[in-house]
C-alpha cells in the first residue's frame, strides 16, 4: 500500500514544483472539505498532499485600483469577517459563506470549491455572475481564465496537469452595481444547493446597463445565462423583463432528476430564485 | 512508511506526535493522543460531533490533517474547563439539561463558545444558524440554544 | 398543577449525576474503549439488493500480513425458528444469526457478508477488498405495496403468510396477517353523515443515533468473554450473543458505554457477535465501530408504510367507525411494528365500530429496529390526518372533534384492554388552554393538532441500594441512561430515603454486577427500574429500621423511618436520638453486617400515555418549503420525576416527528441501492430549522406507580406529521399523504392543485 506524503509549501512556485514531481499522484488541500471526505470514502489516495493554506498569496486579500483579489485558499470564515470585501461584492461573500456550517467555513476556501467542480458549488454562480478572473500556475506559467471556463463536468475540470487555482479577481465596476446569490435547500443549513443563483447588476437611472445571471445545480456545470442577462438590460426591471429573465433560466436549465431535487422542481425554482435575486441585487445596486 | 513529525499546542501543552500524512486530525485527537472527548458522528463534516477550535476557528476535527496541525493552537473540549472550574457554559448546559444522551455535548459546547467568543449578544437566531452545524438527535435543540442564550446574558452582565 | 409540592425530591430539577463526565468528554461512548493489543474488525457488506451468495473466498485476505481472523455465516451456528423479544419488538433467532452474517443470500445492500480482524483499520480495509464473493443478481422488490403483490421477487422461499386461513400454500413475502375489531364497522358507517376515506404513505427513517454502532470484545482462550457496547440492552446483547455463538450467560459479562443515542435503534445486536466471534478466533481483543455510512445501510431504521383510512362521523362530531389497513415494511426479515401500529391507530379515541388490518411485509432493505413508539406514528398520520379531515368537513374545532371522541376510564380499545385512569381528555384541554392554542394564528400563518397514544412498557428490572461507611448511598441499576435516567432514579431514592439528592449516586452496572435488566425502551425505566430502586430502597429501610431497633432494644414495628433518618414511633417506645444514616452505617458491623436492599421483579401497569400537538406554519407557495414558526408538546406524564428531562423528552420527540414530516427519507436507486447514507443527504433537522419547542406537562399520575410514573419518552414522535400535514392543509387547501412533505413534493402538490401555476 502507498502511503501518502504531506508537504506545505511557502510559495506557489513550490507547489507547482511538488504538483508536477507528484506525477499525477498529486491532490492540492485547501480547506480540504472535499479531499478529505473523499480520501476517507476511498474515492481518491492521492500519494501526494500539497496544502497551500501556507501560501502567503492564496491566503490573502488585497484590493487593486478597484479590483479585489481574494486569495484561492482564504477560508469563508475569513471573507465573512473582511467587511471591504462584504460591501463590494455582498453577493459572493453571501455565496462563499453558503458552504457548510460555521466549521466548514472555517475551512472550506472559494479555489476548493470551484475545483471540486460540484454542479452544486454554491460560490461558483456568483463568482461567474460577478465576472470573476481566476489566476491559474502550472508548469508552463501563469495564465488569466474566466471562472466559468473551470468546471467541465462533475468532478472534472479544464485545468491542466499540475495546474493550481491561485487566486480570484473581482473586477471592478461603476457605482449603482450589485450583485446576490440565493439557494434553495430543503433544511436551513447544511445542505447542497437544489438551485442557486447568482445575479450582478448595474444601474443607472433606474435602467439596467449591465447584467449577469448565473445558475447552479441545474446543469453538468454552472451556467451563465446570457439570456437572462439580455431580458434584463436595457429594462426598468419590471415584471415583464424579470418573467422573461426567469423564462430564460427555466429554459437553460438541463437538470436531473437525484436524491436533491427534481426536473420538474429545479426548473422551476431557477426562475423563482432568479426572481429573487434580481429584486435583491437591483436593491443593493440602488443603494450603491 | 514515513510518518509526519508535528509540533503544536494543544489545550495550551506544547505537544508533538507522529502521524500519517492521511491521517485526519480527529483520529490523531482519539488514536495517539487519547483525546476521546471530540467525537466522531460522520466523519464528514454533516454533525459537528468533532468540532475543535484551531487558531480561534471553529473547524471539524473530522476535516482536517494531523498533519495541518504544525505550529497551530487547537483547543478540544478536554481544555475548555480550567482546573476543577468548569466553563460557563459547561455549568449552564448541566443546569438547564440541556444535554440528554450527551454525544453532541463535547461539539456542541466547543461551538457555543466558538459563538460566545465572537458575538457575545447573539439573537436566538444567530446562536440556531451558529450551531446548525452541530446534530443533535435528542433534545430538539430547544435547551441548548437556552443555555447559550443565558450564558451569553450573565457574560454580558458580569462584564459590565 | 398544585403550587403545593408534594415532594420534596421528586419533581425538582436538580443537575444529573453525569453532567459533569459529560460536558468535559470524560464520559466514555462505545468508540472510546481500548484493551492493549486490540484489533481491528471491519465488515464486508453486500454491494446488491438482493443476491445469491454461491461462495466466498476468503483465502487471499487471510493470508494477508495483519489479518488475524476472518468470519463467514459458516462461523456462525444455524438457530432455531425462535422469537425472542427485542426493545418493544420481537425477532426470530433464525434471521437474527442472517442479519448479523448473511448466510445463502444476501438481502439488501449493506448485509454484511463477511468480516475480518486485522492489525491496523488500513490492513482490514485492504483485506476486506481481498476477499472474492461470487454474487448470483437476484431481482429485487423496495416497495411496500410492490412486495405484497403476486409476482413479486420472494426473499424467503420458506415464507407462508401467518394468520391467513386456510394456510396459503404460495410462498409470499407477505409475513403476517393481524385483524382487531370491535363492534362492527360496517354498519357502523351506516350511521354516519360524512364518510371520509384516504390512503397516505410513509418512508422508512432512521432512529439517527449521533453515535455509531461500537463494540470491543475480549474472548479468552477458556471461554469467558468481556464485551464493551453501546447498546440500550446490555442483557439483551448478551442474551442474543450467547444464543448466536452458544455461550452460556456467565461466561460473557457486557458492559454497556455510555450511549449516544438509540431511539429503539440500539436494543438489537449488529457488530457485538462479530466482534466476539473474531476475538475467539483471533485470541485477541477485536474493536469495530460502523462508519456513517454502514449505520444508514445496515442499522435501523424504522418501517416505510402505507395506510388505508377510512371513518364515518356524525355531523355532530361523533366518529362511529374507522376501518383501517396497515402494510408495514419489516426490511428484509419478518417483524415490523405493525402490531403496535394497528393498536395505537384509534386508541386515542372512544369508537363504537373499530376494524383493523395490518400486514407485515419483507422487502430489500435493512431490518427494521425499533424507533421510538414503533409502528404507531405510521398510523397515527393516517388515522390523524382523517380526523382533521373530519374537522374540516364538519366545521369543528380540532381539539372539540377530539375531546368529542376522547378516550377515558373505562374505554375498551379495539386491542382488546379497557383504560384504566388515563389523561387522554386533561391533555386536550390543558391543550386547549394553552397559551398558544388561545393565540391567535398570525396572518399568512395556519394552525395544525394532532394526538397520539402509546402503551408504555414495564417489563424485568432489578435493582440494589448499599450504603456507604458514612451513610451516602449507591444505587445500582441495570439500564444504559440515555437521556438523564440516573436523575431520575436518585431523585426517587432520595425522595424514600428522606436525604440529600447529592447523596445518592445512582449507577449503571455491567451484566455481571446487578441482576437482569430488559432494555432501555419502551419508556420504560423511570416506571419499572424506577419501581425497583425504590422497593431496593424500601428493602434498605426496612434494615435501618431493624438496624436501630436492635441497638435500641425494641420491636423493630417500634421504629419509623422519616426525613433520612430512624425514629422511635411514638414516645410510648422510648427517647431514642434519633439515628441518621451515617449513625447506623457506622455501627453496621455490629447490628449484623453491612447495609443493603435489594428488588426484582416483572412490573405491571404501565400507564399509557397521551398528547397533543401544536403546529403554526408557513408555506412558502413558490418553492414549497415550509417554515414552523411555533411548536408546542401537551402530554400526560404521569408525575414528571425530573421535569426537565421530562421536557427533554417532548421536545426531542418532537423534533425527530417534524424531521420525518418535512425531510428523512431513505432514497434508493433502481438497483436497491440506497443513495442517501449520510447526515448531508438523510436530513435530520438542525437548530436553525426549528424554532423553540413549547411543552405543556399534564399529570395524571399512573395508580401502578408510587410516584405515578408514565413513560413518557414515545409519545411526543407520534403526533407531529399529521399536525404538520393539517397545518399544511389548512395553510393551502391541499392535503398532503405522502411523506415526507419535502418542498420538491409539496411544491408538485400545489401545483396539480392549480394548474394555472404549472403551465407557467
Amino acid at each position: 500500500m502507498m502511503e501518502a506524503q504531506y508537504r506545505a509549501p511557502g510559495s506557489v512556485d513550490e507547489a507547482v514544483a511538488l504538483m508536477a514531481g507528484a506525477g499525477g499522484k498529486g491532490r492540492v488541500l485547501a480547506g480540504g472539505t472535499d479531499l478529505l471526505v473523499q480520501m476517507r470514502a476511498g474515492m481518491v489516495a492521492p500519494g501526494l498532499i500539497v496544502d497551500v493554506k501556507r501560501i502567503a498569496e492564496m491566503t490573502a486579500i488585497s484590493q487593486i485600483a478597484g479590483a479585489w483579489r481574494v486569495g484561492a485558499a482564504v477560508t469563508g470564515a475569513e471573507i465573512h469577517d473582511h467587511a471591504g470585501l462584504k460591501k463590494a461584492w455582498p453577493g459572493v461573500v453571501e455565496a462563499i459563506n453558503l458552504i457548510g456550517s460555521k466549521q466548514v467555513q472555517g475551512r472550506a476556501s472559494a479555489g476548493g470549491n470551484l475545483c471540486n467542480a460540484s454542479p452544486a458549488a454554491d460560490s461558483v454562480p456568483a463568482l461567474v455572475a460577478a465576472g470573476a478572473i481566476a489566476t491559474v500556475q502550472g508548469p508552463n506559467g501563469r495564465r488569466e481564465v474566466p471562472v466559468e471556463q473551470i468546471p467541465a463536468g462533475p468532478g472534472k475540470t479544464s485545468l491542466k496537469p499540475g495546474e493550481i487555482v491561485v487566486s480570484f479577481t473581482l473586477p471592478a465596476r461603476p457605482a449603482g452595481s450589485g450583485d446576490a446569490y440565493l439557494r434553495l435547500i430543503p433544511r436551513t443549513e447544511m445542505d447542497i444547493a437544489v438551485v442557486g443563483c447568482g445575479v450582478n447588476l448595474t444601474m443607472k437611472d433606474g435602467t439596467c446597463t449591465a447584467a449577469r445571471v448565473a445558475l447552479g445545480a441545474v446543469a453538468p456545470t454552472v451556467l451563465l445565462v446570457e439570456g437572462a442577462a439580455k431580458a434584463l438590460v436595457g429594462s426598468k426591471l419590471d415584471d415583464k423583463a424579470i418573467e422573461a429573465a426567469a423564462a430564460a433560466c427555466r429554459a437553460a436549465c438541463k437538470p436531473i432528476d437525484d436524491k436533491r431535487g427534481t426536473i420538474v422542481y429545479r426548473t422551476k425554482i431557477a426562475g423563482v430564485l432568479l426572481k429573487r435575486a434580481v429584486a435583491i441585487a437591483a436593491e443593493r445596486a440602488r443603494s450603491n | 512508511m514515513s510518518k509526519t513529525h508535528v509540533t503544536t499546542t494543544i489545550n495550551g501543552e506544547p505537544t508533538e506526535y507522529l502521524c500519517e500524512a492521511s491521517q485526519s486530525m480527529l483520529d490523531v485527537l482519539r488514536d495517539e493522543l487519547d483525546l476521546t472527548g471530540t467525537k466522531e458522528g460522520c466523519g464528514s463534516g454533516d454533525c459537528g460531533a468533532c468540532s475543535i477550535i484551531v487558531d480561534d476557528r471553529l473547524v471539524c476535527a473530522c476535516l482536517m490533517l494531523g498533519a495541518e496541525a504544525e505550529g497551530r493552537r487547537v483547543l478540544t473540549i478536554e481544555g475548555m474547563s480550567h482546573g476543577d472550574k468548569l466553563h460557563p457554559l459547561q455549568q449552564k448546559f448541566i443546569e438547564m439539561a440541556a444535554l440528554q444522551c450527551g454525544v453532541c455535548t463535547p461539539g456542541m459546547l466547543i461551538a457555543a463558545k466558538a459563538l460566545l467568543d465572537r458575538n457575545p449578544n447573539p439573537s436566538e437566531t444567530e446562536v440556531r444558524f451558529g450551531l446548525a452545524g452541530n446534530l443533535c438527535r435528542c433534545t430538539g435543540y430547544d435547551k441548548i440554544v437556552r443555555a447559550v442564550l443565558d450564558v451569553a446574558a450573565e457574560q454580558r452582565e458580569t462584564t459590565r | 398543577m398544585s403550587e403545593q409540592r408534594r415532594y420534596k425530591w421528586v419533581g425538582t430539577r436538580q443537575n444529573r449525576p453525569d453532567g459533569a463526565d459529560k460536558v468535559t468528554g470524560r464520559a466514555r461512548f462505545g468508540a472510546d474503549f481500548n484493551l492493549p493489543g486490540e484489533l481491528v474488525g471491519k465488515v464486508l457488506r453486500s454491494p446488491h439488493a438482493h443476491a445469491v451468495i454461491k461462495s466466498i473466498d476468503v483465502s487471499k485476505a487471510a493470508a494477508l500480513p495483519g489479518v488475524k481472523a476472518v468470519v463467514t455465516g459458516a462461523d456462525f451456528p444455524e438457530q432455531p425458528d425462535q422469537l425472542l423479544p427485542a426493545g418493544e419488538m420481537q425477532v426470530n433467532l433464525r434471521d437474527v444469526t442472517r442479519n448479523v452474517m448473511a448466510k445463502e443470500k444476501a438481502l439488501y445492500e449493506g448485509h454484511a457478508i463477511a468480516a475480518v480482524a486485522a492489525t491496523t483499520a488500513a490492513v482490514a480495509q485492504e483485506a476486506l477488498s481481498l476477499i472474492k464473493v461470487d454474487y448470483e443478481v437476484l431481482p429485487h422488490v423496495i416497495d411496500v405495496q410492490e412486495a405484497m403483490k403476486d409476482g413479486a421477487p420472494i426473499l424467503h422461499p420458506h415464507m407462508r403468510t401467518d394468520g391467513v386461513k386456510p394456510a396459503p400454500e404460495k410462498a409470499s413475502n407477505i409475513a403476517k396477517r393481524l385483524e382487531f375489531n370491535k363492534g362492527d364497522a360496517a354498519a357502523g358507517f351506516g350511521k354516519a353523515d360524512i364518510v371520509i376515506e384516504r390512503e397516505f404513505t410513509t418512508q422508512p427513517v432512521h432512529q439517527g443515533y449521533i453515535e455509531p454502532h461500537a463494540a470491543l470484545a475480549s474472548a479468552a482462550e477458556d471461554g469467558q468473554v468481556q464485551l464493551w457496547t453501546t447498546t440500550q440492552g446490555h442483557f439483551q446483547v448478551r442474551g442474543f450473543c450467547c444464543r448466536l455463538l452458544n455461550l452460556e450467560t456467565s461466561q460473557l459479562r457486557v458492559t454497556p458505554s455510555e450511549i449516544g443515542g438509540g431511539f429503539g435503534g440500539k436494543t438489537v445486536v449488529y457488530l457485538e457477535p462479530v466482534a466476539i466471534r473474531l476475538s475467539q478466533k483471533a485470541g485477541k481483543p477485536v474493536k469495530m465501530v460502523m462508519s456513517r455510512e454502514e449505520v444508514f445501510r445496515a442499522s435501523g431504521p424504522t418501517s416505510g408504510g402505507w395506510v388505508k383510512v377510512k371513518m364515518g362521523a356524525k355531523k355532530d362530531g361523533t366518529i362511529v367507525a374507522a376501518d383501517i389497513t396497515v402494510a408495514l415494511q419489516a426490511g428484509a426479515f419478518a417483524g415490523s411494528p405493525v402490531g403496535p401500529s394497528c393498536m395505537c391507530s384509534m386508541a386515542c379515541y372512544d369508537v363504537e365500530n373499530i376494524h383493523v388490518v395490518g400486514y407485515d411485509v419483507v422487502s430489500n432493505r435493512p431490518k427494521v429496529a425499533a424507533y421510538r413508539a414503533p409502528g404507531a406514528p405510521i398510523s397515527a398520520w393516517a388515522v390523524e390526518s382523517v380526523v382533521d379531515m373530519v374537522a374540516q368537513e364538519l366545521n369543528i374545532d380540532p381539539i372539540d372533534l377530539r375531546l368529542k371522541n376522547a378516550a377515558k376510564q373505562g374505554t375498551k380499545t379495539h386491542y382488546g384492554p379497557t383504560f384504566g385512569v388515563i389523561g387522554m381528555v386533561e391533555t386536550l384541554e390543558a391543550a386547549k388552554a394553552s397559551p398558544h392554542y388561545k393565540s391567535k394564528v398570525k396572518p399568512g400563518y395556519a394552525r395544525g393538532v394532532a394526538a397520539g397514544f402509546w402503551f408504555n412498557v414495564g417489563a424485568d428490572s432489578s435493582a440494589a441500594a448499599h450504603v456507604g461507611e458514612d451513610g451516602s448511598v449507591t444505587i445500582i441499576s441495570g439500564n444504559p441512561d440515555i437521556g438523564g435516567s440516573r436523575a431520575s432514579l436518585a431523585l426517587m431514592a432520595a425522595e424514600e430515603l428522606g436525604i440529600d439528592y447529592k447523596k445518592v449516586r445512582p449507577i449503571v452496572a455491567d451484566t455481571a454486577s446487578i441482576g437482569f435488566n430488559f432494555v432501555t425502551g419502551g419508556s420504560r425505566v423511570t416506571f419499572a427500574t424506577g419501581l425497583a430502586v425504590v422497593n431496593a430502597t424500601r428493602d434498605m429501610i426496612g434494615q435501618l429500621k431493624q438496624r436501630a431497633a436492635k441497638l435500641w432494644e425494641v420491636d423493630v414495628d417500634a421504629v419509623v423511618w422519616e426525613d433520612g433518618e430512624a425514629r422511635p414511633s411514638s414516645t410510648n417506645v422510648g427517647k431514642f436520638e434519633p439515628l441518621s444514616l451515617a449513625k447506623l452505617a457506622a455501627s453496621a458491623s455490629r447490628t449484623g453486617g453491612p447495609i443493603n436492599g435489594h428488588a426484582q421483579l416483572n412490573a405491571q401497569g404501565a400507564g399509557p400515555g397521551f398528547g397533543v400537538h401544536i403546529v403554526d406554519l408557513k408555506v412558502d407557495p413558490d418553492t414549497g418549503i415550509c417554515t414552523i414558526d411555533r411548536y408546542t408538546a401537551v402530554q400526560d406524564v404521569g408525575t414528571a420525576i425530573h421535569p426537565s428531562y421530562v421536557e427533554g423528552q417532548l421536545q426531542g420527540g418532537a423534533a425527530q416527528g417534524i424531521g420525518w414530516a418535512l425531510n428523512e427519507e431513505y432514497i434508493y436507486d433502481a438497483k436497491g441501492r440506497l443513495l442517501n447514507p449520510g447526515f448531508l443527504d438523510y436530513r435530520m433537522p438542525v437548530a436553525s430549522d426549528l424554532p423553540m419547542i413549547e411543552t405543556v406537562l399534564v399529570e395524571v399520575p399512573n395508580p401502578a406507580h408510587p410516584y405515578g410514573v408514565r413513560g413518557v419518552g414515545e409519545v411526543p414522535i407520534i403526533p407531529p406529521m399529521a399536525a404538520i400535514g393539517s397545518a399544511i392543509a389548512r395553510a393551502t387547501g391541499v392535503r398532503m399523504v405522502d411523506l415526507p412533505i419535502s418542498p420538491p413534493r409539496l411544491s408538485a402538490a400545489l401545483d396539480a392543485a392549480t394548474p394555472r401555476m404549472a403551465a407557467e
